[in-house]
């Protein structure tokens, strides 16, 4: 990413790892643990919204934790000017269940981030959750309410209001309408379309819905057991994936004028996160795969396969 | 004239709670035939997991009232069949997934144990016969240590690897009918085409009818033959799958599919359906879609009945489509 | 089902539900008639009762029940109705004392020790192991003899017993409402402990303390008795249900009504309380909430 310096980087992560320790023996010590992160770098542009793929077990979670400051990472280091004021990242949950306090009336839930840091007078705050309510197009009169009383699609206009109140630079969307219908998430997705416009906020956004990124976002990075795999424009890098896993992974996604369900796919596996593999972490699945595979790959060109070049060639040919 | 295995007609259904009554089956009328895969798809609230909830009387007898209708699976009266008899029928006649496969293991015993003890409950097989035959099951789902995994308990396994038993012990005794609810949504999606492949697979071998119920309209495509699609309790159009999700009728089928992310155009917002899904417990006069529907007219304040369209099984429940029709 | 769930709403005050609930549950609704009448006529003693609870009346000793005497008199002439009237306010006042403070002190306990966690945690939850390790009966006999016999102190006993069960409860509580993801969008925006505290963890566990108070209301009443019966808790002459079933014992044989009608009373408060509380747990259950 060398032409990323000169651009408005607010956020970047270098060779981040993160591993928890898991079972222990009889003093405590941890016996093995669980490679959630393995070397992510990573930079995010002012103004940009920033996708990323990947399956369960790819670290997509932990790394949001990681960007929130949520976790402290093993090795390697947040910097840039979001990561070192406080309210400059937000974040939206997938579950607008559980990530709204079903005891707190709406008005208080927007207002959280701000009343939890500084005093400020009822007043203040009810005149501010009206404001940031009626930007996320829910109506004055329902602020007294509590979050139960809301549909799906509601609660997350409550969540992405609370994320707007501390006037944040970033917001991490993790799988904001995962848990939504279809007609609701055309809403909620043209409204976070809209925040960003009108408020210049960069998001990541992150989903394991290929098509949702490929609307949403201009730049998309694909995670494989806690690393990146590949990285770069999303048009390009969905319509013409380089890396074996991406292709696997975009060829499963269903599409609607499609008929079938195509060849069969025999190893569907993750290799465990225990015990990393010494070479190519998607050796195992990958039918590519050759005795070069079996040294540790680098990102190289935003792809983190050494026959991408080679593979392409024959695709073309 | 294949044979019909499940016929619901004119289904109406309510429960009741606090100050009302939930209206949450309306008319719904549908069949399955012998081997086919038939898919409802529809949002939440829609009734599609309580339509086949109830076909199999899996619902708490005191938590629900049929309104009208009558259910017939496999020749029997569903709503009139003794619970002994229920009992017998369900696992070996008609198998259920659902979407969460650990909910369906019992996480204390071996994977071994529970598909022996499901296999040898509805068959006559030994022990010796019982485990073969898991086995055999298990192969048939591309597991590879069958013998291994029957050794294991299910937490110890992945979500792909726990959903791939239940299919196969789903199979266990040929059934004429599966239903599938939502049985991928859990999972990643190179999991999912994968068992989405098993599954039909296994029931084109077994010549077993599959009930697939899921709010994805790009699996539904992909894997049933025939479908409907439901909106707050009714079916609002049903047809062969690529007849309906290729030239949808009734204007929700539109609206939903116009709504989907790869529907719009690069750069430009999504159309999403304006307003919200009706309130079940105060249902609105006429049809239930028709105040978020841009080509609603007078006719819509009573509620269209399911418009055949042609010999095809093609239906749809809009005053609009028997208008065009007729003319 | 959970398709139907969603489109019932209500708020969460909401008496016409509550009403709603107890006419599907008539066991409730008995436990609740019984507790509204034990308050009411213990709330207003003075103008139920016929006689001044500690009139001695030698002439009438012993009386058995009579339109003059209710539920008769005992061996000084104290009328028994007037006397379990007034007795009612020491066993009832025992028993909410004894579940406020429990609940209070449990509750603060229970919370550090599930948001701080760690050591804080480990101190109090061995603590409580300690407390919960003695069988509380002897506990709470050892305790109200070492304060000295009077009501107060026995309450203070029960309490100090009962504590455990809130700090476990509670701490149970914190611990899920840490994880829950409106608690991680708070460390997100940097909310210190005790906003999470206060706003999270707090108002999350007020529904399943309320309801262990609740059926704790009826055994601490019990427990207040039988301290009273065997001498640590109310002393002569204060008019208390436990300590008139205790003297009335003598007379058992001859003068029945004497700690029958005391011992009825402590059953019939105990057996509301419990019944009433049972149908609090259902209401506040998420799982029969779907119903």
């Amino acid at each position: 990413m060398s032409a990323g310096k000169t651009r408005d980087t607010v956020l970047e992560l270098s060779d981040i790892s993160v591993r928890f320790p898991s079972g222990s023996d009889w003093l405590g010590r941890p016996t093995s643990h669980v490679h959630a992160l393995n070397g992510v770098d990573l930079d995010v542009q002012r103004g940009e919204t920033l996708g990323i793929v990947g399956e369960s077990g790819c670290g997509k979670s932990t790394l949001a934790q990681v960007l929130l400051g949520l976790l402290q990472p093993s090795e390697g280091l947040v910097s840039g000017a979001a990561a070192s004021d406080e309210s400059a990242l937000q974040i939206v949950f997938q579950d607008p269940q559980s990530s709204l306090n079903s005891r707190m009336r709406v008005w208080r839930v927007i207002t959280e981030p701000v009343f939890a840091r500084q005093r400020k007078s009822t007043m203040e705050l009810r005149r501010l959750a009206v404001e940031l309510a009626a930007k996320v197009g829910l109506r004055e009169e329902t602020l007294d309410r509590y979050p139960h009383e809301f549909s799906g699609g509601q609660r997350q206009r409550i969540a992405i209001a609370r994320a707007l109140s501390s006037d944040p630079d970033v917001i991490v969307l993790d799988e904001p309408t995962s848990a939504l219908d279809i007609s609701v998430q055309a809403q909620i997705l043209n409204l976070l379309d809209e925040l960003q416009r009108e408020r210049s906020l960069t998001y990541i956004f992150i989903s394991h819905d290929i098509s949702v990124i490929s609307h949403m976002c201009r730049r998309v990075a694909v995670m494989y057991l806690g690393q990146i795999v590949e990285i770069g424009d999303a048009a390009s890098l969905l319509a013409h994936p380089r890396h074996p896993y991406t292709q696997l992974l975009l060829g499963s996604v269903p599409k609607l004028e499609e008929d079938g369900l195509g060849e069969l796919i025999e190893e569907t596996e993750l290799p465990s996160n225990r015990r990393l593999p010494s070479g190519c972490f998607f050796f195992d699945r990958c039918s590519f795969a050759t005795e070069a595979c079996r040294q540790p790959q680098q990102l190289i060109d935003g792809v983190r396969c050494c026959r991408a070049e080679e593979l392409a060639l024959t695709a073309a040919g | 004239m294949r044979k019909t295995v499940l016929d619901i007609d004119n289904l109406s259904l309510e429960f009741p709670v606090y100050k009302g009554t939930v209206s949450a089956v309306n008319r719904v009328s549908l069949h399955v035939q012998e081997g086919e895969i038939v898919g409802i798809v529809g949002e939440s609230g829609s009734a599609k997991s309580v339509t086949a909830m109830t076909a199999m009387r899996l619902l708490p007898s005191e938590s629900f009232r049929i309104r009208s209708g009558r259910i017939t699976l496999l020749g029997q009266d569903m709503l009139a069949l003794s619970e002994q008899k229920l009992a017998s029928m369900r696992g070996r006649d008609v198998a259920m997934i659902f979407q969460e496969p650990l909910t369906a293991l019992n996480p204390t015993k071996k994977v071994g144990a529970q598909m022996l003890g499901v296999i040898r409950l509805h068959t006559k097989l030994s022990e010796r016969e019982a485990r073969l035959h898991a086995i055999k099951l298990l192969t048939d789902m591309r597991i590879n240590d069958a013998e291994e995994i029957l050794e294991r308990y299910p937490f110890e396994l992945s979500g792909g690897m726990r959903q791939r038993i239940l299919i196969g012990l789903a199979f266990a005794c040929s059934p004429k009918l599966l239903i599938a609810d939502e049985p991928t949504t859990a999972l990643d999606v190179t999991v999912q085409k994968q068992v989405l492949q098993l599954l039909r697979q296994k029931a084109r071998e077994l010549n077993t009818a599959i009930l697939f119920i899921s709010h994805d309209l790009a699996v539904v495509s992909q894997f049933c033959d025939r479908l409907y699609v439901m909106y707050a309790g009714s079916v609002v159009e049903t047809g062969p799958t690529r007849e309906v999700l290729g030239a949808p009728k009734h204007p929700y089928t539109q609206a939903l599919i116009r709504a989907l992310p790869e529907s719009a155009a690069p750069g430009q917002p999504l159309r999403s359906i304006r307003g919200v899904v009706p309130n079940l417990t105060d249902m609105p006069t006429g049809c239930a879609f028709r105040e978020r529907c841009d080509s609603a007219f007078e006719a819509c304040s009573a509620i269209p009945p399911l418009f055949s369209l042609d010999e095809d099984n093609r239906a749809s429940a809009c005053w609009l489509c028997e208008k065009e029709h007729a003319a | 089902m959970a398709e139907a769930q969603s489109t019932a709403k209500r708020s969460r005050f909401d008496f016409g539900y509550f009403g709603y609930q107890l006419k599907r549950s008539p066991l409730t609704m008995v436990g609740l008639i019984m507790v509204v009448l034990v308050l009411i006529v213990v709330i207003f003693a003075p103008v139920f009762a016929t006689h001044d609870p500690n009139a001695i009346d030698l002439r009438a000793r012993l009386a058995p029940p009579s339109m003059a005497h209710f539920f008769g008199t005992d061996e000084v002439g104290r009328d028994i109705y007037s006397r379990i009237l007034f007795g009612g306010r020491q066993s009832i006042a025992v028993g909410f004392f004894v579940v406020f403070l429990a609940g209070l002190t449990g509750t603060v306990l229970g919370a550090l020790s599930g948001l701080i966690g760690g050591r804080t945690d480990t101190v109090i939850m061995r603590l409580m192991d300690v407390v919960l390790s003695v069988p509380s009966l002897a506990l709470i006999l050892a305790l109200a003899a070492a304060l000295g016999p009077s009501l107060v102190n026995a309450a203070l006993a029960i309490a100090i017993v009962r504590i455990p069960f809130y700090v476990r409860l509670v701490r149970g509580q914190a611990l899920i409402v840490r994880e829950m993801a409106y608690v991680k969008a708070a460390h997100t925006f940097r909310a210190g402990r005790l906003h999470i505290l206060r706003w999270h963890i707090l108002p999350n566990t007020l529904s399943p303390v309320i309801v262990q108070g609740t059926l704790d209301l009826g055994s601490t009443i019990l427990l207040a008795s039988a301290l009273s019966f065997i001498g640590l808790g109310a002393q002569q002459p204060t008019a208390e249900w436990g300590a008139m079933v205790a003297t009335g014992r003598n007379y058992i044989l001859d003068q029945w009504w004497y700690s029958g009608f005391p011992g009825f009373a402590i059953l019939f408060t105990a057996t509301g309380f419990n019944l009433f509380g049972d149908g609090v747990r259902d209401m506040l259950d998420p799982r029969q909430k779907a119903r």
